[in-house]
């Protein structure tokens, strides 16, 4: 199938004055499919909003080719790209009711009247918001802008929509709600999202597929479910989630499989994606809710210094022999607390398949 | 003991007062400043002149008539003058002129001023506010200097081989028009650009993100946002230029008088003191009357656009 947007070796340098120049983007090659949810994924300053401002049109390529559907937009001004953007602070038009911000698109783009009217009818309905139509946009709520932005972007029912931290300034509980209808409008309308965050569990959540974008470069691009559990690498594996890091030295290793020394003494099993050699240096990643707190001798061993409560779940930081921090996420139970206490040894228990092995 | 009703009625007594308090000296300053001059100005349209200037304590209303009219000198009948009524004609046409001329103008400098990048602007907004370091007369003077018979243009005209006789630009309309956007425009690109400062520019590629052209997003995203300092920039060239009295007097000659000039003429040659106070008045309410259809007439606009 062919890609709704694809990104061929896109290169943007933006130059500085003098002699620093900033490289935003490197190369960066990304498939994108129809209908998918995707989400560019990274820190800021990560290239990921220039990414998206290239699709857009608002910034155009240094170097290398945007693809829609097969065809080369780099070259067309963005009125002219079959695109929409909801934008972070959702550039509403302040002068403007709720229904003229929505139908602002299809006007532009010579509708009749009448089609217009019923199209924003018909977005008005699709965000809930029928009573506010006539209402000046600076007249009513953070939340309720965000769903005028979204059915301004998908009133003129465009081939990708593009989502630049739409859900950033709202409140978590807001943010919640507004995720689940965002999957909700995907579903609906069929159209490409193209979704850009830093927040690594919005992405999670969201997503069907997830591109890790840091300085410049795509680092990873798969399922929540492949990002989260097999990290590309480190960094990939320390931006989504929490994780636990130890380093040793790989004693074997061969069919995907390593087992590591620790400086402790302590072995352990573990996945290795790519082959290592043995004898060489690798870091160790463990997910916190994939290792267990016991009581006696465990993979790992160490002193409880902090129990940190959650409500759903405890979060329990233990010195290890080695000299780290390494947290223990354990589920909460009604009846009883922890079952630990600050202060005492513990064992650290690490699955079969719990402990993998990452290239720095 | 005082209920919570008495306390905070208290509470918002001595706010009411601090607040008259502290606004004494500004309402002092109008009081003195504005309203005390225009009021003996007022009086002074009501008698007659003196005879070497001043006024004698009589009153008469022969100020406020020959505003208007003009007195037969044999049988005392009066007629429409057009004397006074074509100079105000022309003092509202040229400064009409002029508003609309430093709006073309200013609009793109003022766009182009707000879109530079934050340190640069100081340096072009500095730039623009240079003219007013000078006295408004010498600059009038280089204005002349460019216009005159054998000055830069007709010079750069003749050097050219386009004209071999000077082209008449002193002591025209044009000359004044000329200078009056030339000493104007400063005051029409300040309010432009605070306005356009304002505009959040991710509102513009929202419109061209919604297929807006270039020119829809100027009509229907930057122009209503930028009403208040079109508005602000408008009345602050205006009414200056309504009552502009260098500019028409060195470059406009004795032929090109505006209103300004004729009520200067009162009381200097003139000596008729009422007359000129009540031209003044005229003036002012001239300058009421279109502020208050403008103002309106743009908020409504405004309003109608939601």
């Amino acid at each position: 199938m062919r890609p709704a947007v694809e990104a061929k070796g896109v290169t943007r340098v933006f130059r500085g004055t003098g002699q620093d120049s900033v490289r935003a983007l490197d190369n960066v090659s990304v498939a994108i499919r129809e209908n998918e949810f995707f989400t560019l994924l990274g820190p800021s300053g990560c290239g990921k909003t220039t990414l998206l401002r290239l699709i857009a049109g608002f910034d155009f390529p240094t170097d290398g080719e945007i693809l829609l559907y097969g065809q080369d937009i780099a070259p067309l001004p963005p009125f002219k790209r079959p695109v929409n953007t909801v934008f972070q602070s959702y550039a509403l038009f302040p002068h403007m009711t709720v229904a003229d911000n929505i139908g602002f698109g299809l006007k532009m783009l010579g509708r009749p009247k009448a089609e217009i009217e019923a199209r924003v009818d018909a977005m008005l309905k699709l965000v809930h918001m029928q009573e506010l139509k006539n209402r000046r946009t600076s007249q009513i709520s953070g939340g309720q802008q965000q769903r005028v932005a979204l059915a301004r972007a998908l009133a003129p029912q465009p081939k990708v929509l593009l989502l630049d931290e739409p859900l950033s300034a709202l409140d978590y509980k807001l943010r919640k709600e507004m995720q689940i209808e965002l999957k909700r409008l995907q579903h609906e309308t069929g159209i490409t999202f193209i979704f850009v965050t830093h927040d690594q569990e919005e992405a999670l959540t969201m997503s069907d597929r997830i591109a890790v974008m840091s300085s410049g470069n795509i680092l990873q691009v798969g399922t929540p479910w492949d990002v989260y559990d097999h990290p590309a690498e480190r960094f990939v594996a320390d931006f989504i989630g929490e994780t636990n890091f130890l380093t040793g030295t790989v004693e074997n290793a061969g069919n995907g499989q390593a087992q590591v020394a620790l400086r402790s003494g302590a072995k352990i099993r573990a996945i290795a994606a790519v082959d290592f050699r043995a004898g060489s240096n690798a870091t160790l990643m463990v997910r916190p809710e994939h290792a267990k707190l016991v009581k006696g001798r465990g993979d790992l061993g160490g002193i409880i210094e902090n129990i940190v409560y959650f409500g759903t779940d405890t979060h329990i930081h233990v010195r290890l022999d080695e000299g780290d921090v390494f947290m223990v996420r354990q589920q909460n139970s009604r009846s009883a607390g922890c079952g630990f206490e600050n202060g005492t040894r513990v064992g650290i228990s690490i699955g079969d398949d719990a402990a993998q092995l990452l290239k720095d | 003991m005082a209920t919570a009703k008495e306390i905070a009625d208290k509470a918002e007594r001595d706010d009411i007062r601090s607040r008259w308090l502290l606004s004494a000296p500004a309402l002092l300053i109008v009081f003195l400043a504005a309203l005390g001059p225009l009021l003996i100005v007022v009086v002074y349209s009501f008698l007659t002149p003196g005879n070497y200037g001043d006024v004698k304590w009589q009153f008469s209303t022969d100020a406020w008539v020959s505003v208007l009219f003009e007195r037969d000198v044999f049988d005392d009948t009066l007629s429409l003058a057009t004397a006074y009524l074509s100079i105000f004609w022309r003092s509202v046409s040229l400064s009409l002129a002029t508003t609309v001329l430093t709006l073309i103008l200013g609009f793109p400098t003022a766009y182009f001023i707000a879109t530079r990048p934050d340190h640069r602007r100081d340096i072009w907004l500095f730039l623009i506010t240079i003219p007013f370091w000078t006295n408004l007369l010498i600059r009038t003077f280089a204005m002349q200097e460019v216009l005159r018979n054998d000055g830069i243009i007709n010079s750069a005209l003749k050097l050219l081989g386009i004209t071999d006789h000077p082209v008449q630009l002193m002591y025209t309309n044009f000359a004044v028009l000329a200078g009056m956007v030339y000493v104007f425009l400063p005051l029409m690109v300040l309010p432009l650009y605070a306005s356009m400062e304002k505009i959040d520019f991710r509102l513009v590629e929202a419109g061209y993100d919604l297929y807006a052209t270039r020119f829809e997003v100027l009509r229907r995203i930057i122009i209503p946002l930028v009403t208040p300092g079109i508005v602000a920039g408008s009345i602050l060239v205006f009414i200056p230029s309504l009552g502009a009295y260098v500019t028409p007097r060195v470059l406009g000659g004795g032929t090109n008088l505006m209103i300004g000039n004729l009520i200067e003429l009162q009381f200097g040659q003139g000596r008729n003191w009422p007359l000129g106070a009540s031209l003044s008045i005229t003036l002012m309410a001239i300058v009421m009357v279109a502020l208050l259809f403008y103002v309106r007439n743009t908020t409504r606009s405004d309003g109608a656009h939601g």
